[in-house]
């Protein structure tokens, strides 16, 4: 399936672009998007977090992605 | 009044936007740029926000204010783009019918929305820049 990512602050920087377009499994969760995007981008790793969102709402680690689904990536927050 | 603006917040308004009749205390808390980070001379800030999300993440805190306060009004504003020194990035206010909630409320709203609401914050130094909080 292909997925749309969004990206945001450190980890747009990292990625260099605000959109990615991935491959994934059909089925994959959010663990997998996790592990695929610091194989592409080792520095993610080295945030503080990452968090993902689909719908504007936050989705942990089990959330189930589903093909052409818009997920966003939110690297450590720091409004205030 | 929950907003995101790229306009200078007028506190005023945000305050006059919580008065409640039942209310006998009003609690402000205001954000400001300050001028250095751990020594570091800072010239400006950069915010950027998941609009959508950070609306609904900040309605979320003022609700579960609501529930564990007897909050009578209660208002966010965040900034976002680019703020100079002395620029107001937030302002609360929080109005209950006595003082103690509304300091609690207050300080719940400011502390949720550290943790939970997607809006990034770029320190610019003179010889350089750092997204605040990224990393351990």
């Amino acid at each position: 399936m292909e997925l749309e990512v969004v990206l945001f602050g450190i980890a747009r920087d990292i990625a260099g672009s605000s959109k990615l377009k991935l491959t994934l499994a059909d089925g994959a969760s959010v663990k997998v998007l996790k592990k695929q995007l610091i194989a592409e981008y080792p520095e993610m790793s080295k945030l503080r977090s990452i968090a993902f969102a689909v719908d504007a709402d936050y989705v942990d680690d089990d959330y189930q992605l589903r093909d052409k689904e818009e997920i966003v990536i939110i690297p450590p927050v720091s409004g205030g | 009044m929950i907003k995101l603006t790229s306009e200078p917040i007028i506190v005023n308004e945000v305050i006059d936007s919580v008065y409640d009749a039942g209310a006998g205390a009003v609690d402000v808390f205001i954000g400001s740029v300050r001028n250095k980070t751990s020594e570091k001379k800072v010239v400006r800030l950069e915010f950027e926000a998941y609009e959508k999300m950070a609306l609904s993440e900040m309605e979320k805190i003022a609700t579960a204010a609501k529930k564990k306060w007897p909050v009578c009004q209660l208002s966010i504003v965040h900034r976002v783009g680019t703020l100079n020194l002395g620029d107001l990035p937030v302002v609360i206010a929080v109005s209950t019918p006595h003082r103690p909630d509304a300091f609690e409320a207050c300080r719940y709203v400011i502390d949720t929305l550290k943790q939970t609401v997607p809006i990034w914050k770029k320190e610019i130094f003179e010889d350089g820049e750092v997204w605040v909080a990224a990393h351990p």
